[in-house]
């Protein structure tokens, strides 16, 4: 198996697809990066809004580590949509070329074939949100200096001093590969019963699309299907930039407001990637190779 | 009966004037004993105690230069500040020249006996409207005063003494201000759920704001260089 999925990954790598994504995430992030430099101070007070007008907010606000949280809060919705071009075509593009009946030929079983190439597509969603870590984060700093976090969130703003902020990071990275995984079980599932990439590749967008519109409105209807969703789910990552305060109110440097909603989403997360894994191979299993 | 009323006359406007004066006097000895501090630099540790903002305790330091120059510097760090409060002290409101002083009976105050001496500057273009300072008699010490600004609001200031009550500078000071309810378009946070608890939603609606500062490392009129401000 570790074979194949050294051969998988280096299918992957030599495609010219597979950069795509590295250069659209690159770009994206290049344009947010550029627009708050020049009109950071403007998006920091429309973000104020009415606080403004009452308090006197001083500091470096427009710091690396808020340029970062608004990257991920933008690009983490739209990733899924690049993994999808690579994990939706990795059964199904071999069917379409005629090889996925000679790879099933040969002495390895199924479930290792699903296997390996999962493998190689999670370490290529990895890879991508290495990229994506590195850009908003690394460069972000680097372009834009570090100073204490400030955040507006519903209904309040939270503040974390600069030294209570990196773990928060690796925390949301590891949450958002886990999400990012979650989109790569899907696209690999649907690409399962797929003759061409087309398919899947729509398919996955099309429900991340869906679902995420169901996500964001709040109607009542939507409310109550919302915690089946694995898209209400992806965005937990943001509890990691919540504090616990004290009795006066203070917050407590270290703490999360809410860690069980990061385990309880982080675990809903993974029974999706484990089950659309496995039904991936048993369908494979199953599937009566035409093509 | 003409003399009686002459008579109530009389001892009424001649208490009014001897209480006035008193006012007046209490107030430049107030000030005498403020205008012992040329300058002063201070470290101070910030509590803010906003219901609906979260924020740690924050190391700032304060520096003011008689007349009316005051910064306060967080060397790291985000500050959160109600708007205008800091820059209006206690120096800037008696040194005002242009001010009626009333004198508003006594009260007391986190159990000292104080006088109420409500300050109202003459101009019209002055910021604050109206001022009440507590003052200690016996020590010559403002224990807190409440003020009303023409474009910040109202604030109050609760003054609690240490080493330096000789010069006047408190070794901690709580400020308490309202805070205008804001809302945010969900666009901005692009948060998904809002699944707070009802009593943690009327928590952060509370528009009452408190800032705590804890004075230590006071360096008193050994100059600050202009460049600070």
């Amino acid at each position: 198996m570790y074979t194949l999925f050294k051969i998988e990954l280096y299918k992957i790598f030599k495609r010219p697809r597979t950069y795509i994504a590295f250069i659209a995430i690159t770009a994206l992030i290049g344009i947010i990066q550029l627009g708050l430099k020049v009109d950071g101070k403007e998006y920091i007070s429309f973000v104020l809004g009415d606080l403004s007008n009452t308090l006197q907010i001083n500091g470096n606000l427009c710091n690396g580590y808020f340029v970062c949280y608004c990257i991920l809060q933008l690009l983490l919705v739209h990733v899924p949509l690049l993994i999808a071009l690579i994990a939706a075509d990795m059964i199904s593009g071999e069917a379409n070329m005629g090889t996925l009946r000679l790879l099933l030929s040969k002495p390895i079983s199924r479930s290792e074939v699903i296997i390996g190439k999962f493998l190689a597509a999670s370490v290529y969603t990895i890879f991508l949100l290495i990229w994506l870590a590195f850009l908003a984060l690394i460069v972000s700093i680097f372009i834009f200096g570090t100073d204490d976090i400030f955040l507006i969130k519903n209904n309040y703003a939270v503040q974390i001093a600069a030294n209570d902020i990196m773990w928060r990071y690796a925390g949301a990275f590891i949450f958002a590969a886990l999400a990012m995984l979650t989109v790569t079980a899907l696209a690999f599932f649907l690409s399962v019963f797929a003759e061409n990439s087309i398919g899947p590749i729509v398919a996955t967008i099309s429900i991340i699309i869906f679902f995420t519109i169901f996500s964001t409105m709040s109607i009542p209807l939507f409310n109550k299907i919302k915690p089946f969703l694995f898209t209400t789910h992806m965005v937990a990552w943001k509890e990691f930039f919540d504090v616990k305060v004290d009795e006066n109110n203070i917050s407590i440097a270290g703490s999360i407001y809410r860690p069980d909603k990061i385990i309880y989403s982080a675990m809903v997360l993974i029974i999706h990637i484990v089950t659309l894994v496995s039904i991936s191979i048993y369908a494979l299993k199953k599937k009566d190779i035409l093509s | 009966m003409k003399q009686k009323i002459v008579l109530i006359i009389t001892l009424c406007t001649s208490s009014f004037f001897i209480q006035a004066q008193d006012v007046n006097d209490l107030i430049d000895k107030v000030k005498q004993k403020m205008d012992l501090v040329n300058s002063y630099s201070v470290e101070a540790k910030m509590k803010t105690s906003v219901a609906f903002i979260k924020a740690p305790i924050g190391k700032v330091k304060i520096y003011f230069k008689k007349p009316d120059q005051i910064k306060l510097f967080k060397e790291k760090g985000i500050s959160i500040l109600p708007k205008g409060g800091v820059s209006v002290n206690f120096f800037t409101i008696l040194n005002n020249s242009n001010l009626s002083i009333i004198d508003a009976g006594t009260t007391t105050v986190n159990g000292t006996s104080t006088r109420i001496v409500k300050l109202l500057p003459l101009s019209e273009t002055s910021e604050i409207i109206i001022s009440t300072l507590y003052i200690d008699e016996k020590n010559l010490l403002i224990r807190k005063s409440s003020t009303t600004t023409r474009e910040n609001g109202s604030f109050e200031m609760e003054m609690f003494y240490g080493e330096l009550q000789n010069f006047g500078l408190p070794s901690k000071m709580v400020f308490s201000f309202n805070v205008k309810d804001y809302k945010i378009p969900k666009g901005v946070t692009l948060d998904i759920d809002d699944d707070l608890s009802k009593e943690e939603k009327k928590k952060f609606q509370n528009k009452k704001g408190k800032i705590e500062f804890n004075y230590s490392n006071y360096i008193i009129n050994k100059g600050i260089p202009n460049n600070i401000f």
